[in-house]
């Protein structure tokens, strides 16, 4: 804990200004129903895109008339939480088969490998419009549906960084001593490629907005009338060619929270790359 | 590993990948509510209808067999006739394909060079404001949805200062200027989406260069610094930026719907998504098909290219 | 002139804000009996000749054909009604006029009918158009194995003989004195026998020239058109617009000259734009929550009173329609409608009588489910949303299940007990009630059995004489009213913005958008 305190005093002013800004969203997301001055699906006023002075609220209002400033909060958390948790899963499953693939190697890599390939050939966007109108679009089905998706990508990467570390003389040890495959790939693979890997965590995770934001755009995303970043661009996208600038709010705040990501990747990395000698 | 044996595998392998993808998007289609039949009348389909319809197109049959059949013409050049309006898929495909690859390299012509561009700018002035600035543009450029990007370039260009049409509604009888024209505000967005990925993926590349021996003899030597970047490090990080643009020409070709929609332009996505919310199966079998083997030849072409670019990856230890 | 259209012409002219301008029309709002047209263009029309009409629109698809059995959209609709020309018209008020027929009767009991057609009439390759084409055009949709959507509602035709060239008699196996409007329905087009409807052949105002399905259309004027002086266009051009931001900036840019579908949302702010305005027409297009009156509990005549007492309409026409449409009385007839019953209170919210029908029916602290998805109209899911939450106050629960768009008319609807629908409309009342509330009709969404109504609806069909059919479909209004399984909380208007160089006539139809989908013959540039 200290040793990760000192390094921090030492990040930099990019790196600290990225962890406040993480900081305020995880406040807003938690405390969302307390800082919110409406209901998250209230209606305040049936105006649509009212402007702050005209509802009188702190950032206008959005095109059903609700609250503006109450949606971005709820929406931190609801977008937070469903990116993070749809990241967390896309790596878990492209990390397992990942290692899995590359460490077992022969038929399994071939068979993991060519099942990728196939998913990877499919448009991303229409595979998860065709998946959710099939399964329908809960929450659970489109956190599995984009996570798997995700875990391609994240699969090709921790299969090809396995790989390297796979042939290293300390694996081939740790395989003579008999350890186990579960234990190699959690003891020995998984700290020596966890820097690469962490920075595309960064990276997918705010892809997800994204790719949540575009599903909506198409039709199906989170339901209305739960708030999201996403979907909030999307429903208010069209008041921008009308000069109201109310979606200019979410999908500021989507960039916001990449950019202070990023800021926070970049360090990780920069601090991890004294480490070892490639990455 | 030959480059030669290489490359027939991949192809094979590329094959095999197709053939699985068009069958999964029949079962795929088959387990969607509502058949063509049923999404073709909506709320006026009254069942003596439905089974006359079904009976007219042969959808009675079990899926497995229509995709046996399909595939047998399929074979033999035959890409079959669409269920809504009974014209052939492959000319219904040729307009929109010529669309689609139009955009697509209209769009690269633009976005590659600027990339390419701004990232070794990046990398030479690395640390700096100009570097970081560059950097967080791009951030805040790839975290924006492309239709918002779409969205804003038409409320400045389109309708507040009358520079560019909103719509792009491109048709053949326009000549080659009036469809660059009328599509230049797609191309626009697609830029600002594709270029970030690419610039990032270049200024890396060559920044994870710079720290290698050979640069430091270089950099001894008492080299320019631009003239290393460009002379030395730029041809040994070529691999994985040729891996970022080739993966952003497929994008190109297979993602764009999105912006397709709010331009009105009518490339293969929009084709695709009409066919998918219809069930109309042969067109969306074709479109499937063309989607998959852009993303499969340019894999295979990144790596081969990858491959001629770093001859050490062609005796891996 | 009501006070709806003061309010909008000041909001126009700048003299009072957004917010103003839609709390003060949400107080006269549905009260004031607004004519079909309101915002229509100058008092006087008159209408020039020349240029090429521009349409911007939302509703086509590239599944979209020529074939008339298959329309569903308006894109597919407005093409078939400029290139083709049908037996009968709904006129602008609202009327049926003849259009290839000159005129028409019926024998007592109106099964047997005789249409006069008229003799001066073309196709676009020269053929005359002859009582043959007629009955080859009307087969296409009843003949074995019609794969036409209207193959039920026209399959009640027994026989089609032609008398000459020009008369033609047609014989039903029910009587139906409603029959002329039905056959002015946009998928009953006459193409020729010599030729079939693959040609695109027509005796329309217009012809076709290029047509890519979800994209474009052009067709070109029919110099030889049968209506004097007109159409007025050149040329029309349709675009297949999907996204309705896409359509607004088309419009407002000039690249279009009008546009269907405006979005509630934007519609104010469209209107303020320079050289554009938004037309609004309040038809026959209806919202609903019809309920499987068979299926427990809503076999329960107390439980479907107090589920229509449950629903606040204001708040629905504000938040969902954002106030451009009315309010609806449980009815699916138009309030300008023939033979509307104008004597029924308007059914108010009133939770505290819901709660007191059901605790009277053993059933307090209901609990039902109201399926829902955003295909069976724009907002279904907010709307349902709000239902559950003035219900809340009658003590009912109503949990609101979202179901997926695709697959929602041949899985949802009529299937699940209680769901959102929406109806587009019918010009008359039998039409409207056979085809959605007759016992084994194949659109009943609400299998309500009342002996009375049922057979007043088959009585009232082959009556011929006014007078008694308007007490009959009083007393079958009031019969809906009072028990019936459907929910109708509101009719929604159709929003059109139409540049400023448009020349609209005085009176805009109804029916559907665009001026009942013949803008292209009925407008011109001003």
């Amino acid at each position: 804990m200290r040793r990760f305190w000192n390094s921090f005093k030492r990040a930099g002013l990019p790196a600290h200004i990225g962890i406040v800004i993480i900081l305020i969203y995880l406040i807003a997301a938690v405390f969302a129903p307390w800082l919110a001055p409406y209901g998250e699906s209230e209606v305040v006023d049936p105006v649509p895109w009212a402007s702050p002075s005209e509802s009188g609220t702190l950032l206008g209002l959005d095109q059903l008339g609700r609250d503006l400033y109450t949606r971005v909060l709820y929406g931190a958390r609801n977008t937070i939480a469903l990116a993070l948790g749809i990241t967390c899963l896309a790596f878990f499953m492209g990390m397992v088969a990942g290692f899995f693939a590359a460490t077992v190697g022969r038929w399994v890599d071939h068979l993991l490998s060519r099942c990728v390939d196939i998913i990877m050939a499919f448009p991303t966007l229409f595979f998860a419009l065709i998946a959710l109108s099939i399964f329908g679009t809960s929450i659970p089905v489109m956190v599995f549906v984009i996570a798997t998706l995700d875990a391609t990508r994240v699969y090709r990467i921790s299969r090809a960084l396995a790989m390297d570390i796979n042939v290293m003389e300390y694996v081939e040890v740790a395989r003579l001593r008999g350890e186990g495959l579960w234990w190699i790939m959690r003891r020995e693979i998984l700290p020596n490629t966890l820097t690469p890997l962490l920075a595309e965590f960064g990276l997918r995770f705010c892809f997800v907005f994204l790719f949540i934001s575009s599903l909506s755009f198409l039709g199906i995303g989170i339901q209305p009338p739960a708030a999201d970043w996403g979907a909030m661009v999307r429903e208010n996208g069209v008041a921008i060619t009308y000069g109201i600038f109310t979606p200019l709010v979410p999908a500021a705040a989507i960039a916001v929270l990449t950019i202070a990501v990023n800021l926070v990747v970049d360090w990780f990395l920069r601090k991890t790359a004294g480490l070892r000698e490639e990455y | 590993m030959g480059l030669t044996r290489l490359i027939v595998n991949r192809f094979l392998f590329g094959l095999i990948t197709l053939l699985a993808i068009t069958l999964l998007i029949s079962l795929a289609l088959e387990a969607l509510p509502g058949d063509f039949a049923e999404q073709r009348l909506g709320q006026s389909a009254t069942p003596e209808t439905i089974a006359a319809i079904r009976e007219q197109l042969g959808l009675n049959k079990p899926v497995l067999v229509r995709y046996a059949e399909w595939l047998g013409n399929f074979l033999q050049g035959d890409m079959g006739i669409s269920l809504s309006n009974s014209r052939p898929v492959a000319e219904l495909l040729a307009t929109r394909l010529g669309n689609t690859l139009f955009l697509a390299v209209a769009s690269a012509i633009v976005a590659v060079p600027l990339a390419l561009f701004l990232g070794i700018v990046a990398a030479l002035y690395r640390e700096s404001l100009l570097d970081k600035m560059i950097s967080t543009i791009t951030l805040a450029a790839i975290s924006l949805p492309e239709f918002f990007i779409g969205y804003m370039l038409v409320a400045l260009l389109a309708v507040n200062w009358q520079l560019f049409p909103a719509i792009s509604s491109i048709s053949d009888s326009m000549s080659l200027g009036e469809k660059i024209y009328a599509s230049l505000l797609p191309i626009a967005t697609l830029t600002f989406v594709i270029v970030a990925h690419m610039m990032r993926m270049t200024r890396a590349a060559i920044i994870n260069l710079l720290q290698s021996p050979f640069i430091e003899m270089a950099t001894l030597k008492g080299l320019k610094r631009s003239r290393i970047i460009v002379r030395h490090a730029l041809p040994n990080a070529l691999s994985p930026i040729i891996n970022v643009i080739v993966l952003n020409l497929a994008y190109l070709v297979v993602g764009v719907v999105v912006v397709e929609v709010v331009f009105i332009y009518p490339g293969l996505g929009l084709l695709m998504i009409d066919s998918v919310t219809s069930r109309d199966l042969p067109i969306v079998q074709a479109c499937i098909l063309i989607f998959g083997a852009t993303y499969i030849t340019l894999n295979m072409l990144a790596d081969i290219l990858a491959i001629i670019c770093n001859p050490r990856m062609r005796h891996p230890r | 002139m009501n006070p709806k259209y003061h309010l909008e012409q000041a909001y126009k002219e700048g003299t009072i804000s957004r917010r103003e301008f839609l709390q003060r029309s949400a107080l006269i709002g549905a009260t004031v009996a607004v004519p079909g047209a309101m915002m229509a263009g100058a008092a006087k029309a008159e209408m020039k000749r020349g240029g090429v009409l521009r349409l911007g629109m939302g509703g086509g698809s590239t599944t979209d054909t020529i074939d008339p059995g298959t329309h569903t959209d308006s894109v597919g609709i407005t093409i078939e009604r400029s290139m083709r020309s049908y037996l009968t018209e709904v006129s602008p008020s609202g009327e049926l006029i003849g259009e290839v027929a000159a005129s028409w009767e019926s024998k007592p009991g109106a099964t047997d009918w005789t249409f006069e057609l008229r003799n001066d009439i073309e196709f676009h390759d020269g053929q005359k158009l002859t009582a043959n084409d007629v009955i080859y055009s009307i087969n296409h949709h009843i003949r074995e194995g019609s794969t036409s959507a209207v193959a039920g509602q026209m399959g009640k035709i027994s026989e089609m003989k032609a008398d000459g060239d020009h008369v033609l008699h047609i014989t039903l196996s029910e009587g139906n004195a409603d029959f002329p409007w039905l056959i002015s329905d946009y998928h009953v087009s006459i193409f020729p026998e010599n030729g079939g409807w693959e040609t695109g052949v027509g005796s329309g105002p217009f012809s076709l020239v290029n047509y890519e399905p979800g994209v474009r259309a052009e067709l070109k004027r029919n110099d030889n058109y049968f209506k004097e002086g007109r159409p007025y266009f050149d040329g029309l051009e349709v675009t297949v617009i999907a996204d309705a931001a896409a359509r607004d900036n088309a419009l407002k840019t000039g690249q279009v000259d009008a546009t269907n579908r405006v979005s509630q949302r934007t519609a104010l702010l469209l209107d303020k734009a320079p050289g554009v305005s938004v037309h609004k027409v309040v038809g026959t297009k209806h919202y609903t929550v019809p309920m499987l009156t068979n299926i427990p509990p809503f076999d329960n005549v107390k439980v479907r009173q107090a589920l229509r007492l449950a629903v606040d309409r204001e708040a629905l026409l504000k938040t969902v329609l954002g106030g451009h449409g009315e309010i609806g009385n449980d009815l699916p007839i138009g309030r300008r409608q023939e033979f509307y019953n104008t004597e029924l209170p308007q059914r108010e919210y009133d939770p505290d009588q819901a709660a007191f029908l059901l605790k009277e029916a053993g059933m307090s602290g209901l609990s039902v489910e109201l399926s829902a998805a955003d295909t069976a109209f724009d907002g279904a899911i907010d709307a349902a949303v709000l239902y559950a939450e003035h219900a809340k106050a009658a003590g009912i629960n109503v949990n609101v299940i979202r179901e997926s768009n695709d697959g929602y008319w041949s899985n949802v609807w009529q299937q699940k007990p209680w769901v959102m629908c929406y109806w587009s409309g019918r010009p008359t009342q039998d039409w409207m009630w056979t085809i959605a509330y007759e016992v084994g009709g194949a659109w009943n969404d609400n299998n309500w059995n009342n002996e009375s109504f049922q057979s007043l609806l088959k009585q009232a069909r082959v009556e011929v004489d006014p007078a008694k059919r308007k007490d009959m479909y009083w007393e079958m209004q009031r019969l809906h009213w009072e028990e019936g399984g459907t929910v109708v909380p509101l009719f929604a208007a159709d929003l059109m913005g139409v540049s400023n160089k448009i020349q609209l006539p005085e009176v805009i139809g109804s029916d559907w958008e665009l001026d009942g989908q013949r803008c292209s013959e009925r407008w011109s540039f001003a």
